[in-house]
């Protein structure tokens, strides 16, 4: 179960705006994810550690080497407000 | 279908650009009702099928794949080509570079014809949830073709791509295959690199081929598959041309079956698939009822742990560098920040609830949820050490076939296709769509899904795919198997 002032608090947190009503609608289908993922609790997990890769792997390492990215102007294209060659956003001070 | 089409191109009876030509008036013709492409390259695939024709004038050797029209996911970056992932916030996305997939298969000469769509972020199972379009199963019109990669198995099923690519978190391409009656393969995690796949859950994730038949995608596969230096998660071996391991008895092969996979089954779904496990012992295969005992755990260990990397992985949809910004709503618990910051959180406020759609909003807040400060270790860390338990049962059952199995098989969903809006009041109802097909993903094993007999259903005949999985980097294994029951077809 989840309430609605965690829903609301969850979205904050989340950076997501959200309505009265998809407050409302969130708590409810949240609810049923997690009532429902309760099962987990029967598993005994006393002596298990997590995982923490799905196969045994070894490092991937590469030589620490600059690639130049030859296309820097379609991502500066891609801003959403730019100045000059600047991703334009709001001060946070 | 790709080897006769390629033998067709070599002895000059097609051209690769009348072949291009032809899947575009067929898109043309039926695209508006199939709806599975977002976008279409036509510039793009003419140029790249002329390419190809100017080689074979010349008499230069030309690769299987090459001048093979095909689609796309649209969660696959591709350079100066619109990429939504279905989503509004990517709306107006160019991807400025290539995913490692698209790199390979330009080099392998392949054309593209479009992106295909899908549900938002590959989150969904129907194709419902694309802000941009329902799909429907050419098979019938009234149905969901599956999802998350619906497009790519429509685009396919419906004949207007000879091959696609999908990608698949919990059987995002195995689940549509199964819908539409086409083969898909969900590689083993880690041989085809995720690099410039706009990531979902990343310790799931897997691109992968949907084909016509078992040769077509295990040569999609052969042309994707290998390490990259851009994805570290990449396996270290080279991977093969699987295409050449697909003949051969599988005189002794030990199939296992999990009981209850079968058990709660509806009638008609059982008996196609108990005539898949027939037609295995006839083929000479050693059938086995096996014991799972942590796998009934493997759905909700995956909407915990999912949604965890979904949180994480979404928080760059920000409307800061790329994709959509909006700042146009007032809100009241904002009002005490000082009025600079407070215009910078708006913003993200407000361009991820008008960019995002509501499933992927849900799973970022579960993932939020679970991850959050007095949460994570009843949550997340309790569902890993879960995944820890499932992942040793099929070390073990793998770990000789002596003992255990070679191969696993199982349906790959409850039922056949279900119709468009069905499952959309309960959000638990669709989730469960993933019951067969997720554990493959939890554990990073290779599973495909091929058609089984079809089935009668609601006055139609609808098709129904079976799964294979293998131990880990056995994909020629499930290959060669998926195979042998095709040809016996």
């Amino acid at each position: 179960m989840i309430t609605k002032d965690e829903v609301k608090y969850i979205a904050k947190l989340a950076r997501i705006g959200v309505s009265e009503k998809e407050v409302e609608k969130f708590t409810r289908d949240l609810s049923a994810v997690l009532d429902w993922v309760e099962e987990l609790k029967k598993v005994d997990i006393e002596k298990i550690s997590e995982i923490s890769h799905i196969f045994g792997r070894e490092n991937s390492l590469r030589e620490d080497r600059v690639e130049k990215f030859a296309e820097a102007e379609k991502i500066i294209e891609l801003f959403p407000e730019k100045k000059e060659r600047y991703d334009k956003v709001k001060s946070i001070f | 279908m790709i080897k006769e089409l390629h033998e067709k191109l070599l002895a000059g009876k097609i051209t690769s650009e009348k072949l291009t030509q032809n899947y575009f008036s067929k898109i043309k013709k039926k695209d508006e009702k199939i709806s599975a492409f977002l976008t279409l390259t036509e510039d793009l695939a003419m140029a790249q099928a002329k390419k190809t024709d100017e080689k074979i004038k010349k008499g230069e050797e030309i690769g299987i794949l090459e001048g093979i029209p095909g689609a796309v996911k649209d969660v696959i970056c591709m350079k100066g080509v619109r990429t939504t992932a279905a989503s509004k916030i990517l709306d107006n996305y160019i991807a400025p570079y290539d995913a490692t997939v698209i790199q390979k298969l330009k080099a392998s000469g392949a054309v593209f014809l479009g992106k295909t769509n899908c549900d938002e972020f590959a989150m969904g199972s129907s194709t419902e949830k694309s802000a941009y379009a329902i799909t429907k199963n050419p098979a019938d019109l009234q149905r969901v073709p599956g999802g998350s990669s619906g497009g790519s198995a429509a685009a396919v099923a419906g004949d207007e791509a000879v091959w696609a690519l999908g990608s698949d978190t919990g059987g995002s391409i195995r689940q549509p295959a199964s819908f539409c009656g086409v083969v898909g393969l969900k590689p083993t995690y880690g041989r085809v690199s995720r690099y410039g796949l706009l990531s979902m859950a990343s310790s799931f994730d897997q691109i992968g081929p949907i084909a016509k038949n078992i040769e077509d995608a295990a040569i999609i596969l052969s042309e994707i598959a290998g390490q990259d230096k851009r994805d570290a998660t990449s396996a270290r071996s080279a991977g093969k041309r699987y295409e050449k391991y697909l003949e051969g008895s599988i005189q002794g092969l030990k199939i296992g079956f999990i009981k209850e996979h079968f058990e709660n089954l509806n009638k008609k779904v059982k008996n196609s698939m108990e005539n898949v496990l027939k037609k295995y012992a006839r083929l000479g295969a050693e059938i086995k009822e096996i014991n799972l005992p942590h796998i009934r755990y493997s759905l909700p260990v995956y909407y915990i742990v999912m949604p965890c990397e979904v949180s994480s992985n979404l928080a760059r949809f920000d409307g800061m560098k790329y994709g959509m910004r909006i700042f146009d709503q007032q809100d009241s618990d904002l009002e005490k920040i000082n009025p600079e910051e407070r215009k910078l959180r708006e913003i993200y406020l407000d361009s991820r609830r008008y960019g995002l759609g509501e499933e992927v909003k849900k799973r970022i807040m579960l993932g939020t949820y679970a991850l959050s400060s007095g949460y994570y270790e009843a949550y997340y860390l309790r569902a890993q050490k879960v995944r820890e338990l499932i992942k040793r049962d099929f070390e073990k059952i793998f770990a000789s076939s002596q003992k255990g199995v070679d191969l696993i098989l199982a349906p790959t969903t409850p039922t056949p296709a279900f119709k468009i809006g069905e499952k959309n009041a309960n959000p638990i109802e669709m989730y469960l769509e993933d019951i067969f097909t997720v554990t493959a993903n939890v554990i990073g094993i290779p599973a495909i899904s091929l058609p089984a007999d079809p089935v009668d259903w609601e006055g139609k005949k609808l098709p129904v795919g079976f799964q294979l999985m293998g131990k880990w980097f056995n994909e020629e294994g499930i290959l060669r198997a998926a195979y042998a029951y095709e040809k016996s077809s």
